[in-house]
């Protein structure tokens, strides 16, 4: 009966014909008049300082504007937090054209400003710079031992609960045990969209940012601090991102570049990083983790003890929660947990999709299938007997979790049970066949957002929140909220972000977009519904005149009584008949916290996989994935399904190509580039299934829904390492698998 | 800005006048790796010469029976030409194995023969590098050598050639026309690309005022029974750890003739005849083909990261010249899904 019901339904993006025809601008994309260019000079050492910058041959170019570096940078904020965003962990924030220390290599030293790009890059290769180093360190493994636990600086970060109940004892104890060791090295987000900022310099000195990132707030409060600018005198905007997986969480030092160097010379400027500088901050840290398993006779866990290491920077403490996880997927009453850090010379490592679960659950995930063997017991079998149905880290209930549905229901569609359970036993053609599973478990949080909705007299919708789109669906997934909540046709609703004049909202990270902006849009939705009621009920003959508001609704188009759907007004009518040009209203959403803090709120996956493997070439692939999601309920099935698709081949990356790696004779990663640096290409990638377990749950926030766009990718590295032990006994603990770690 | 000259070459002739002039001169076809190079400053002409309007992009029969294929016929054309596939299909399988459509489109099959190594080292001017700036010494031997050298190497560079077409050509024993000052010469291919040695600046014996206009395949049939088995990090457009070109000729079980090449192995394309010569008169069994496999490695040495590679030649040799024999060129069937 009603064709406005927009969410749950299958739609495709509202943004994707501008994608696909160009007309979406990046923020390196705006050609604004008068625009000169910024190219930025990287050290080439991991530790000293600079001696001496001669700038004096690449000032003489004609076109060169200046030449950027600590000896020239006016006086800025002098304080740490000054330069601190939403998002930086505890310490004191790289500060970049500060002073002449190197810090890590591939650190900004200078900007060359020049007329063109090809000038400036090329006056940024001819500059000349002295340094002076001082021995580095880069190599975890030299501080194995070494570790420190964390403060808590950063938002978010938990530390590890005190262990419970007795698990040393415990795990001396137990029947069987497994105490293993488990690496990844370091890994860069590498979206396709490298960092950029255009700074368009307007009259009067203000500035127009255009920026990549994923919170244009976080930008502008940044630029704001450091540069004493008012709300009035930056706006920064960020209306699609190429990519973010949690790199544009923290400004990248191009859009400080581009601000100084606007400021300055009073120009527009333009500072895109290469590809190659793409790997000159934040990444997956390189982590080191033990973890010991003990069970009872019956398969049940008498303990269990998981223990991270990861790197961070001199002067930034990352954390991030690797090890909590193990204290809340399985029932086990004696837990120990440990997270401690080690300072190494390189830059601060930072949020990549699923921080901290995408590591600890790769351990926790492979102990188990090496649990489940040393046990006896299929892999699925023991994690259900296993299954915890109270969070024991918060002693909390689940406001819902329907990970067992996604066990029975990914194992079903997998064909799970066809699997003989020894070791190389499966086989198609000379191919060895392994089938491996995993779980996964991430947060269903809300946070604090903002929304305002303005209907014109000619019918269209046009809503705004200073959220950010990056490519997860956010313009399409808003739309359907706003049409269905006010009953207007989709085409009819304008959705915009990536302003820092919109309403207030947070970074897009930790999958808490779809709940938190979506809530408070369903809010400003319902404000204004609020204020057309009111209006209509002052139109002459309205048939609304005593309803209340609970009476009415919003379909095709119309505010109709609900027990009466004959008694109608257009809606578009009530804005012309108000005399006004439109009528607007916004809201805030906040989380329910009271309702919330009794519960423990997370999404869950199940994740099935086969792997083929010619096991005499080393060769594997990934044949089959079947990922069931249980992540409360989906807006969008097929935006959903598309993230949930990216996170498998995320996940199937981490698992088989991923790795910066570091040589440690220059203290830089060596694999710095596209060619090198691997993520899988169209070929790599199988079947892959997507199975969705609704849950109803009011408690995470009002729309009911999770947010995917992490927890899809859990689980997958490590079914993939069990099912590479399953076709060939060869357990794996260290990523990514390669050829050489499998002849 | 990088300061370069560019000018167009109508005629070989021309082109090789062009060359011997003074500079830093490079030609130009389809650009695929020197523009990279240039972006990274790795290489730095001082003048390019666009040799795309000579008149060599012709694939034509050779008169002694074989086929010519012209230096500036793109790889992509090479590979799909329907003489090609019918006569030399090692030669297609290897270039369909190497890059992407894009780029294959772009790729001539001279400038195939010019790629320059992918060592990590090579592109970063942070880092010194003997083929790069001569005397500076050679950062992978120490440091992170996973994709590097195992054959042929020196205390100086163990940097390999990357490409997939040149493997093939080695095993096809094709021949590489080159026109200089003094007229025309024709190269072995084993002599073209060079070891590295103490100068591994230089990646072959072309001399500087020499341009090549086309490479020969001899009128020999290795159609039937061939291999192009390349091993790497992902199933498409990535560089080989290992790649193996085997060709067999068979009467029965009987190897009258085989050929035997790997690619990532070394500087250049490594042929090794004395393993072939192990092929010859024996019957097509895993145990002669152990026996070559082990004949190929026997000098091979390893850096640490790469050792591995040691063993994988082994096992890709042994799979290839089984393959070979089967008549069924490609190892899996997820393998080359690059066409």
């Amino acid at each position: 009966m009603s064709n406005t019901n927009y969410i749950g339904k299958a739609l495709s993006r509202v943004d994707g014909p501008a994608k696909v025809t160009g007309a979406a601008k990046y923020a390196a994309e705006f050609n604004v008049p008068g625009l000169v260019y910024g190219y930025v000079v990287s050290s080439p050492v991991a530790k000293g300082k600079i001696t001496k910058i001669d700038a004096a041959e690449v000032l003489a170019l004609p076109g060169v504007l200046q030449v950027f570096s600590h000896e020239n940078v006016p006086m800025l904020a002098l304080l740490d937090r000054s330069y601190k965003d939403d998002v930086a962990p505890g310490g004191s924030p790289f500060r970049p054209l500060h002073d002449a220390e190197i810090k890590f290599s591939q650190q900004p030293v200078a900007l060359v400003v020049a007329d063109t790009f090809e000038l400036a890059r090329y006056a940024a290769s001819v500059l000349k710079i002295e340094y002076e180093t001082v021995a580095h360190e880069t190599d975890l493994e030299t501080k194995r031992g070494e570790g420190f636990e964390p403060g808590t600086g950063k938002t978010g970060f938990v530390p590890p609960p005190p262990p419970r109940g007795n698990p040393d004892k415990e795990f001396e104890n137990a029947v069987h045990r497994i105490d293993q060791e488990y690496v990844h090295g370091t890994q860069h987000h590498n979206p396709m969209e490298m960092f950029g900022t255009t700074a368009e310099y307007l009259d009067g000195g203000k500035l127009n940012v255009y920026d990549k990132t994923q919170g244009a707030l976080n930008s502008q409060r940044y630029i704001r601090q450091i540069f004493g600018l008012s709300k009035d005198d930056a706006r920064v905007i960020s209306k699609y991102t190429g990519g973010g997986f949690g790199s544009g969480l923290r400004p990248q030092y191009q859009l400080f570049m581009a601000v100084l160097a606007a400021l300055e010379l009073k120009k527009s400027v333009r500072v895109s990083l290469t590809r190659q500088q793409m790997f000159s901050f934040g990444h997956r840290p390189h982590t080191l983790q033990t973890v010991k398993l003990g069970t009872n006779a019956d398969g049940s866990l008498a303990a269990l003890h998981h223990h991270a290491l990861h790197e961070t920077s001199r002067f930034e403490d990352y954390t991030e929660n690797v090890v909590n996880w193990s204290g809340m997927l399985y029932q086990c009453d004696n837990v120990k947990l440990g997270y401690q850090l080690a300072k190494l010379d390189v830059y601060t490592p930072q949020d990549m999709r699923a921080p901290g679960a995408a590591t600890g659950l790769f351990a926790l995930e492979v102990a188990m299938d090496e649990m489940a063997y040393a046990a006896g017991l299929d892999p699925l079998e023991f994690r259900l007997r296993n299954y915890a149905d109270r969070d024991q880290n918060l002693d909390k209930p689940f406001s819902s979790k329907k990970l067992r549905e996604c066990y029975h229901e990914g194992a079903a569609k997998f064909g799970w049970e066809e699997r003989n359970p020894a070791p190389r036993s499966m086989r198609q053609g000379n191919m060895l066949v392994g089938y491996g599973m995993a779980t996964g478990v991430w947060d269903a949080s809300q946070q604090k957002a903002g929304a305002k909705v303005s209907l014109s007299a000619d019918g269209k919708l046009t809503v705004q929140s200073a959220t950010n789109e990056i490519g997860t669906g956010t313009y399409t997934i808003m739309t359907q909220v706003a049409a269905e909540y006010l009953g207007l046709p989709l085409e009819a609703v304008d959705f915009q972000l990536g302003d820092t004049d919109f309403p207030a909202a947070p970074v897009q990270g930790g999958s808490w977009t779809a709940a938190s902006v979506g809530t408070a849009v369903k809010n400003a939705c319902e404000a204004l519904g609020e204020k057309l009621l009111k209006l209509a009920q002052q139109m002459e003959g309205s048939p609304l005149k005593d309803a209340k508001f609970e009476d009415v609704e919003f379909v095709n188009g119309q505010l109709r009584l609900r027990l009466d759907p004959g008694q109608a007004v257009v809606v578009r009518d009530i804005v012309q008949a108000s005399g006004e040009t439109k009528v607007e209203a916004d809201a805030t959403a906040m989380p329910n916290l009271i309702k919330q803090k009794q519960y423990s709120l997370h999404a869950h996956n199940a994740v099935f996989v086969e792997v083929q493997i010619d096991e005499e070439l080393g060769t594997l692939h990934v044949t089959r994935v079947v990922n069931a999601v249980a992540a409360g309920r989906i807006m969008n099935p097929k935006t959903a399904r598309s993230q949930v698709l990216g996170s498998v081949v995320w996940g199937l990356s981490m698992a088989l190509m991923e790795e910066t790696v570091m040589d440690h004779q220059f203290g830089r990663y060596v694999n710095h580039n596209y060619a090198e640096y691997h993520i899988p290409v169209c070929a790599d990638i199988h079947d892959i299934d997507v199975l969705f377990v609704e849950e109803e749950d009011d408690i995470v926030n009002p729309l009911g829904v999770k947010g995917i766009g992490e927890v899809g990718m859990l689980g997958v590295a490590a079914a993939i390492t069990n099912a590479v032990y399953h076709a060939t006994g060869k357990r794996i603990r260290e990523l990514p698998i390669m050829i050489d770690k499998l002849l | 800005m990088n300061s370069f000259t560019y000018t167009r070459a109508e005629a070989v002739e021309a082109a090789v006048r062009e060359k011997s002039a003074s500079g830093k001169v490079k030609f130009i076809a389809g650009g695929t790796n020197l523009l990279d190079l240039m972006k990274e400053n790795v290489e730095r002409p001082t003048r390019l010469i666009d040799i795309n309007r000579l008149p060599l992009t012709k694939i034509e029969a050779a008169p002694d029976g074989g086929l010519r294929l012209g230096a500036l016929a793109t790889n992509a054309d090479t590979a799909w030409n329907a003489e090609v596939e019918k006569r030399y299909p090692l030669l297609s399988q290897a270039i369909l194995a190497g890059a992407s459509p894009q780029l294959r489109n772009m790729a001539t099959n001279g400038g195939n023969l010019f790629q320059r190594t992918r060592c990590y080292y090579f592109y970063d001017l942070a880092t010194p590098c003997n083929k790069r700036e001569p005397g500076s010494g050679c950062s992978a031997i120490g440091g992170y050598n996973r994709i590097l050298g195992i054959l042929g190497t020196s205390e100086s560079c163990i940097a390999t050639h990357p490409s997939d077409m040149c493997v093939a050509l080695a095993a096809l024993a094709a021949t590489v026309r080159v026109t200089g000052k003094n007229g025309e010469r024709v190269v072995k291919f084993e002599d073209f690309h060079r070891l590295p040695g103490d100068t591994p600046q230089f990646d072959n014996t072309l001399q500087p005022d020499e341009i090549v206009t086309a490479i020969d395949l001899p009128a020999e049939d290795f159609s039937r029974h061939f291999s192009y088995l390349k091993l790497r990090d992902r199933t498409s457009y990535a560089f080989a750890l290992i790649s193996v070109a085997a060709a067999l000729q068979l009467e029965g079980n009987t190897i009258k003739e085989g050929r035997l090449a790997l690619g990532g192995v070394a500087h250049k394309p490594w042929r090794d005849t004395t393993a072939e010569a192990l092929l010859k008169g024996q019957p097509a069994t895993e145990e002669t083909f152990r026996r070559v496999a082990a004949k190929v490695v026997e000098g091979a040495k390893g850096y640490g990261h790469n050792t591995f590679k040691i063993e994988l030649a082994k096992r890709a040799i042994m799979r290839a010249l089984k393959q070979a024999t089967e008549g069924m060129p490609v190892a899996d069937a997820f393998q080359n899904s690059n066409p």
